[in-house]
């Protein structure tokens, strides 16, 4: 994983745990002109751990974050590839937007010195499917290899579709997750154009403030999440380290607005409930749901009235908390890296904060884990995730 | 000022991502220096530029060896 508030596994989640904000004020372009002035940010790395300065010159930022969150996990994984097996092993990871670093670095050259100037590897380095494609090339997965792109659910749907091809029979072995680099003068403008952005320039940190009254829009977020899925009885015989098992994915439309989520949450909820069908679980074994709540007016409440309506009751014995708060809305990404803070919840037994939530809004009276992570058992947890195109997905993950 | 097959040579480390001694005059870009057709490309590219000229494609195909790249350069120069 790669995140505003670190780049892996270890340091961002010490960060969540301890209710720390990743964003801080852009630098790598001017951002005069812009609304918006702050986004969440991958600190610094070391590339040469993970890529070769020749292959990561052919990949947009995008393809080279998926590609390090996705080494990452293998490695943690402690996956051994070969020729035999390579065969039953593949990979989905998607990205809600693409290259748009070298998209823009391209137009340029273009506008100023004709087509002759275009790089030969401008489509491979900014198409969405080449995280995975980059992956089964160095490392020999030669089983179904696939990047669905379904905006800011799209690392939800790679993880439960990766799921589905082990289910289905078609791999042993998937990994899966997404990846974004939207920080750019074009995904800045035109999300700010959308306004769909926090415009809280004075006080970055305090921005992403999901169901707080003075919420004001989303914090644009990069990083990459990728995560292992391997049928259960082959993860169990080689001793693999198991964070959880994938129990359950629901899909669903809003089937209402380009951008608006409809108002009576009935497409969440249809998600969640569609997750809950599929697990064959009841609601009430929920400990802990990551919403999606990205800290826009809008969308924030009608999660919560689509998990009133699903859970009922239990709705105010759960514990619902949005990670975006410390690392912002990583888009394509963002379904993948909260699937490994629902599970590392899970494992430690800790709902993760909601930071910045110091006055909530009318309605948000379930137990949102406000400002301070909470220790509690959570045998089985949610995640939500919804995008542009009023697409939606959950997965329900459970303690093996 | 560096020679043209200093300037050449450096342009094929950085771009091939290769070592210095390997960018020998006799070697292959595509056999011998691991580039494949979009690397091949993107270095014509880079010595167009490093060069201020313009490597027409039909000429640019001939363009195989660190040799060929050093006499194409002295030739339009």
């Amino acid at each position: 994983m790669l995140s505003p508030l670190g780049a892996d596994v270890a340091s961002t989640w010490e960060g969540i745990k301890a209710g720390r904000s990743g964003i801080r004020p852009i630098e790598h372009f001017d951002t005069e002109a812009f609304a918006t002035k702050f986004a969440g940010l991958v600190p610094e790395f070391a590339l040469e751990d993970y890529l070769s300065p020749k292959e990561a010159r052919k990949m947009d930022l995008f393809v080279q974050y998926g590609m390090i969150a996705a080494i990452q996990a293998i490695r943690d994984a402690g996956l051994e590839m070969d020729k035999e097996n390579g065969e039953r092993i593949g990979a989905a990871i998607g990205s809600g937007i693409g290259g748009l670093t070298n998209i823009e670095e391209n137009h340029e050259k273009l506008l100023a010195s004709g087509p002759r100037k275009l790089s030969p590897f401008f489509v491979p380095s900014t198409i969405i499917n080449m995280i995975a494609g980059n992956l089964a090339i160095m490392y020999g997965l030669k089983g179904p290899n696939f990047a669905t792109v379904t905006a800011c659910t799209t690392g939800t749907h790679n993880i439960g579709f990766a799921a589905q091809q082990i289910q289905l029979g078609t791999a042993d072995v998937m990994i899966a997750g997404g990846a974004e680099k939207g920080s750019t003068p074009l995904g800045m403008g035109g999300f700010a154009a959308a306004r769909a952005l926090s415009t809280r320039n004075d006080d970055p940190q305090a921005a992403s403030r999901p169901w707080d009254k003075d919420r004001d829009g989303f914090v644009l977020a990069d990083g990459a999440g990728a995560v292992v899925l391997e049928e259960y009885e082959r993860a169990k015989a080689r001793g693999a380290t198991i964070y959880g098992e994938v129990a359950g994915f629901g899909l669903s439309d809003d089937a209402y607005h380009m951008t608006a989520p409809s108002e009576d949450g009935a497409g969440a909820a249809l998600s969640m409930g569609n997750a809950f069908r599929d697990a064959g679980i009841d609601p009430s074994e929920v400990g802990y749901v990551n919403a999606h709540a990205t800290s826009t007016k809008v969308g924030d409440l009608i999660e919560i009235h689509a998990v009133k309506k699903i859970f009922g009751d239990h709705a105010y014995k759960l514990a619902m908390s949005s990670t975006k708060s410390m690392v912002g809305h990583l888009l394509g990404a963002a379904g993948a890296v909260e699937a490994i803070f629902t599970l590392l919840a899970m494992r430690d037994s800790v709902a993760p904060p909601t930071i910045n939530l110091d006055s909530p809004d009318e309605g948000c009276d379930l137990d949102l884990v406000a400002n301070e992570a909470q220790a509690r058992p959570i045998d089985v947890a949610l995640s939500n995730s919804f995008g542009f195109g009023g697409t939606n997905g959950s997965l329900l993950f459970r303690k093996v | 000022m560096s020679s043209i097959e200093e300037r050449v040579q450096k342009i094929i480390v950085e771009q091939l991502g290769v070592k210095p001694e390997d960018v020998k005059s006799e070697a292959s870009f595509v056999e011998d220096l691991g580039a494949d057709s979009l690397d091949t490309v993107e270095l014509v590219m880079a010595l167009e530029e490093e060069f201020e000229t313009e490597i027409p494609d039909e000429e640019a195909e001939k363009i195989s060896t660190v040799q060929a790249a050093v006499d194409y350069i002295k030739a339009h120069s």
